[in-house]
């Protein structure tokens, strides 16, 4: 599956400082063609909705490890729909427990990802995902 | 993508290379091994370890990584786990706390309590101690960003309980520059940062003198994605940056290298992490002595403590985790560690249960007291493999500890986040080595159960009302405490961050007596020093 022209947004909301997951696979989304913008840490959900709005992206990748995924995905997808954003896809990856993820996919998730997904499928889900689109 | 579609089903052979990219022998014979360089325990360049007898003298500390929620709460988990026999506290900070916010900023909203206690005030602090004796536990923070702070924080509470800062031990992390690299908590640019290290450090020594005042940490870049050889390097590379800052300031090397103290993740690789600590001592010991001149034996020693466990452990069928940890658990033994920390088998996803934190307790105990192996001091030492091993560890992190002096050294590295690169694409290598079946992670990539299933017996929920708890009480404080004092010992604090020439911790500590906030102290150096401007590469 290919992402070749796809825009996406790595982002890091809330105070979290693991940054591995995001770096991992922003590199690994550029190596399947996609053209990725990562934040950096530490950034607030309406920063990371008007970033996505102003790059004009398909998706946006949320990665929470702090347990504060619940809150900060509802946050962020206020933020997009506020900021005209609501058609931007968004995934969440992370330390996600298996039982929040009803509450994110109604909070308006995409997708949810986990650390010992392979690379490969995750990619393969957002390119389905984004085809659909 | 090259990796392929699917992988064997059952894993090779181990392979013939370590995962620092050693490549191993079949068989280490005595020829390979240079006897010279090995010299006894408790001796330089301390190959064998820092003392002559080992554990017989004393154990290694047992120190569980804990807290959550509010101060009470983690108080009462404080309070069983000394009942189940830990010896040393170890405070988890939530990340306003770790980040320089009070409970009620914008940021910190979702994240109040959540990966540990908020502390947000002295009297955080105080319920947080309550009942617990300061001047015989000894207690470890994870703080980096306001390090100071909290440090400031329990010398206050230590001063208001008539405890002698004396008899007070234990460790705050204070180590920012990995901060930069892998962890996050960053939040002045890096020369205040250093500076404000520089006055903790110097101020500890004179006020604490049995308290270690930083904690320099490969634990994260570790975890991160690096391979043990780099942990130690990129360490080590950050300790030589502080020397130097103390150096710098006209401290004695032979006196403040006693109080240094390091901080490293053990992984699965038994005889690389045995290794890299045997490496580490001597390089250490080795370089304190060569290059700073170092003649006085107790500061060339490397103490250190580990944590087993982290990313090494998976949420896939989470009970091979206690094996993992107990193996973890031996090596550190078997590498000389002055405090462990074993990581609960439910930690890589949650919060541990009070169930996952016994178990994770009673692995240390039964390594300490039913395997046998603190016995006789370095158990292993002249293995040929484990001799062996150590000199090819040593060569491998003297050759990255060159790389980033070429670079231009630490700082410089980090400020381009050029460390920061580097350390994600070994991660990416990690993980695509693990997706294409290289690298064996059971449960994960091999031997998997054919449906996902839940395996957990028990799940820890936060108390949902802790954060309001905590943040009412914040707002009482404030309405309760002297404003005009806490504004007067901010303004004193304010004006000495413009001067060098000035030690901020009397004034850190002054504020938190006046019970000034956490975020109220950040916000008064922000104003003078700003702020960490990340470098965003990829």
């Amino acid at each position: 599956m290919s992402l070749v022209g796809k825009r996406i947004l790595i982002a890091k909301p809330g105070l979290d400082g693991h940054d591995v997951g995001a770096k991992i696979i922003a590199l690994a989304l550029r190596d399947a063609g996609a053209e990725v913008i990562y934040t950096g840490l530490r950034k607030a959900p309406e920063y990371i909705a008007r970033i996505a709005v102003e790059e004009d992206v398909d998706a946006v990748g949320l990665s929470i490890l702090s347990g504060s995924h619940v809150q900060l995905v509802r946050e962020t997808m206020r933020c997009l729909r506020e900021a005209q954003g609501g058609n931007i896809k968004l995934f969440v990856g992370g330390t996600i427990p298996q039982e929040d993820a009803a509450a994110l996919l109604e909070a308006g998730a995409t997708g949810i990802f986990n650390a010992s997904q392979r690379i490969e499928d995750v990619i393969a889900e957002m390119g389905r995902q984004l085809a659909a689109s | 993508m090259t990796q392929p579609s699917t992988i064997p089903s059952e894993p090779s052979q181990p392979s013939a290379h370590t995962p620092s990219g050693i490549a191993v022998p079949d068989v280490v014979t005595a020829d390979m091994v240079d006897a010279a360089k090995i010299g006894a325990p408790g001796q330089y360049p301390f190959t064998r370890g820092i003392f002559d007898n080992g554990y017989r003298g004393r154990l290694w500390t047992f120190r569980q990584y804990s807290g959550f929620g509010s101060a009470e709460e983690t108080n009462e988990r404080y309070k069983f786990l000394i009942a189940q026999g830990q010896t040393g506290l170890s405070v988890a900070l939530d990340l306003p706390t770790q980040c320089g916010y009070d409970p009620t900023a914008p940021m910190a909203s979702a994240e109040v309590g959540k990966v540990g206690v908020s502390l947000s005030n002295l009297a955080e602090a105080e319920l947080l101690f309550e009942g617990l004796d300061l001047a015989k536990l000894s207690t470890s923070f994870t703080i980096n960003g306001t390090a100071a702070i909290v440090y400031a924080m329990y010398l206050a509470v230590a001063d208001k309980r008539g405890v002698p800062r004396a008899k007070l031990t234990g460790t705050i992390q204070n180590d920012i520059l990995k901060e930069y690299v892998a962890r996050g908590t960053w939040i002045f640019p890096v020369r205040p940062s250093m500076r404000l290290i520089a006055d903790s450090i110097v101020y500890s020594n004179e006020q604490t003198p049995r308290f270690n005042p930083i904690s320099i940490a490969g634990a994260h870049v570790r975890d991160a994605g690096c391979t043990a050889a780099e942990e130690i390097a990129y360490t080590l590379a950050n300790a030589f940056a502080y020397v130097d800052e103390l150096v710098a300031r006209g401290g004695d090397p032979n006196a403040f290298a006693k109080r240094l103290s390091f901080f490293f993740y053990v992984h699965m690789d038994f005889f690389e992490e045995i290794c890299k600590f045997r490496a580490a001592r001597r390089y250490w010991a080795r370089q304190l002595k060569e290059r700073y001149g170092v003649t006085d034996e107790k500061a060339l020693m490397f103490r250190f403590g580990v944590v087993c466990g982290g990313s090494s452990l998976t949420a896939e069928q989470p009970y091979n985790n206690i094996v993992r940890v107990g193996i973890e658990n031996m090596a550190a033994v078997m590498g000389g560690a002055q405090s462990i920390f074993t990581c609960a088998f439910d930690e890589a996803f949650q919060i541990p249960t009070e169930t996952s934190a016994e178990i994770a307790l009673r692995t240390q105990q039964i390594v300490a007291y039913e395997s046998g192996i603190s016995r006789t001091v370095d158990p292993l030492g002249g293995s040929y493999y484990v001799e062996w091993l150590t000199d090819r560890m040593e060569e491998e992190m003297a050759k990255v500890i060159q790389e980033i002096d070429d670079y231009g050294g630490t700082v410089r590295a980090i400020e381009d986040g050029y460390l920061q690169m580097r350390i994600a694409r070994r991660a990416l290598e990690r993980k695509l080595d693990i997706d294409n079946g290289e690298r064996v992670v059971v449960g994960v990539n091999y031997f998997r159960h054919a449906e996902a299933r839940s395996e957990l017996g028990e799940v820890f929920r936060l108390d949902p009302a802790a954060a309001g708890k905590v943040v009412a009480r914040y707002q009482r404080v404030k309405d309760t405490r002297d404003n005009a004092l806490v504004e007067r010992t901010l303004a004193a604090l304010g004006h000495a961050a413009t001067r060098d020439d000035i030690n901020l911790m009397p004034l850190l500590v002054d504020c938190c007596h006046a019970y000034a906030t956490v975020g109220e102290m950040v916000d008064t150096l922000k104003q003078h020093w700003g702020e960490f401007q990340e470098p965003v590469r990829l």
